[in-house]
């Protein structure tokens, strides 16, 4: 009897696991027909969500972001550089994605995955497009260097964002990382050496500074993002890797603390996105950024307390 | 409200589209299109389907391969995002299971950008694609819209224009052949097909 009964559950088990290997469309429909995933979540519910500020503690501001499984590390590294002729008042942001081999099975070494520029270009122009960061703030022309007429500098932002693990949803995460880096941004003093370039300042240098001590950096409206995959009626908020790779439709949406509308991102896919699915999507999205901005300022009120 | 434009058009206006598609253009591809809207000009060429798949693909269905080719220089994240958009938009229209196991190669070379590039090539893309006979479920549309700092829609901006607005949309849209299908395939829900967006990219805040 016991033997009968141990034999019955290994089968049923196998069994659930060899359908879901073969016919993994059909096992994810199943689940979808009873408005559940197969981890356990709603349709429209995120997976858990954790930020951690100061992870690296050699950069200038550095975060730590968990949703689910997919984790993304981001540091920034300030320097003084010349602006372009173009706009001579403003500084720059540059933004780097890299997916390194430990986070997927299908990123090999040597080659960039095919992923890491798209991502990094859509998180370039989401963070520009919100106008999250006044570039004017990161000049270094006016205050007590207004007198040096011949002056010439600004900072620049170097962001990198590394993907330790990839588990659906990288646009996402890799969006909170660097807006968590850049609230966690400390911009460092600089001061004038002898032949007249601006450095920064390493400890206690005698040296006059250029501007004040450190300082955090403003920031305007906060984008957020939430990842949909439309799948004939069904709506799937914030997808694992196995749902991406299965249901091929994504649409991603960026609206930031002030409610609007950053980025409608959606590459392709066989599903039509219709105005009723669009709405559902914006709506979730506003879900989610009020969720995040909640988590963001927790986790900034810490950090302030600390210091 | 009324906004002028420095060449002229309604809001609503396209520009003057120059279309070409035959072997006349690149005799060695199974299909080829050239595709303008004024200034901006993107040639593009098919060929295919030709037997194997990548590793990574599935053989079960054909698979398409998308190269981008600018008008100088190497290609960067912009290109790279461009070739992922216009892959993922192609696989979509075309019918990938009548020919398994094979490859489909699309290659885009732009001649020109003064603005709209990325659906001017889709444009181009999809002509190419109809020239090579390679089966498809619909057609696609490709256009830009921009939104100035009053919330006017304009259609179709030039490159001068793009840098000048707050914001700016890409839309793909289905196209379908109406005098095959019957009049009730044409709805899905409450809407007709039609007005299902294929493919969207935005750029700047809109409310």
């Amino acid at each position: 009897m016991g033997l009968s009964n141990a034999s019955e559950d290994l089968s049923s088990e196998m069994e659930v696991d060899a359908f879901r290997r073969l016919f993994p469309l059909r096992y994810f429909e199943r689940h979808l027909a009873e408005s559940i995933r197969p981890d356990g979540r709603p349709l429209g519910k995120a997976r858990e969500t954790s930020i951690f500020l100061g992870a690296v503690a050699s950069a200038n501001g550095s975060a730590l972001v968990k949703i689910g499984s997919t984790t993304m590390l981001t540091a920034i590294k300030m320097e003084v550089m010349t602006p372009s002729l173009e706009s001579p008042d403003e500084g720059c942001l540059a933004i780097d994605f890299h997916m390194p081999p430990i986070c997927s099975p299908i990123v090999r070494p040597g080659r960039p995955a095919e992923a890491s520029p798209v991502v990094s270009k859509q998180l370039s122009d989401t963070i520009s497009s919100s106008r999250m960061i006044d570039l004017k703030e990161l000049s270094l022309v006016g205050g007590k260097a207004a007198w040096m007429a011949y002056l010439n500098a600004a900072f620049s932002i170097m962001q990198d964002i590394y993907c330790l693990d990839a588990d659906g949803a990288l646009f996402d995460a890799a969006l909170i990382s660097a807006v968590a880096a850049l609230s966690h941004l400390q911009i460092p003093a600089v001061a004038m050496n002898d032949d007249g370039k601006i450095v920064l300042v390493s400890g206690e240098d005698g040296q006059k500074p250029v501007n004040k001590e450190k300082r955090k950096l403003t920031l305007r409206s906060i984008p957020f993002s939430l990842t949909c995959i439309l799948h004939k009626n069904y709506i799937l908020a914030d997808p694992t890797a196995e749902e991406e790779s299965i249901m091929e439709t994504h649409v991603t949406i960026v609206l930031d603390t002030s409610g609007q509308l950053i980025s409608l991102y959606k590459p392709g896919g066989p599903a039509l996105a219709y105005t009723s699915a669009i709405q559902d999507c914006v709506g979730l999205t506003g879900q989610r950024v009020k969720e995040l901005k909640s988590y963001l300022d927790k986790e900034n009120s810490a950090m302030e307390v600390v210091v | 409200m009324e906004t002028d434009r420095p060449d002229s058009q309604t809001p609503n206006q396209l520009r003057p589209l120059a279309c070409s598609c035959s072997c006349s253009i690149l005799h060695r591809s199974h299909g080829s299109a050239s595709w303008a809207q004024r200034e901006t000009k993107v040639l593009a060429a098919v060929y295919g389907p030709k037997a194997g798949t990548k590793k990574n693909e599935n053989p079960k269905k054909a698979s398409i391969k998308v190269i981008w080719k600018p008008k100088t220089g190497q290609i960067g994240k912009v290109e790279k995002e461009y070739e992922m958009i216009l892959k993922r938009t192609l696989e979509s229209i075309c019918i990938r299971t009548i020919y398994p196991n094979t490859t489909t190669l699309v290659i885009v070379q732009i001649v020109h950008d003064d603005g709209v590039l990325l659906p001017c090539a889709i444009n181009a893309a999809c002509v190419a694609l109809v020239d090579a006979r390679i089966p498809l479920k619909h057609l696609v549309v490709a256009i830009c819209c921009s939104i100035t700092d009053s919330g006017c829609i304009i259609l179709d901006p030039t490159k001068d224009q793009e840098e000048k607005m707050k914001a700016f949309i890409n839309l793909v849209f289905p196209n379908t052949i109406v005098s095959v299908l019957p009049e009730g395939s044409l709805q899905e829900g409450s809407e007709t097909m039609a007005h299902g967006i294929m493919t969207s990219i935005t750029q700047g805040a809109m409310s």
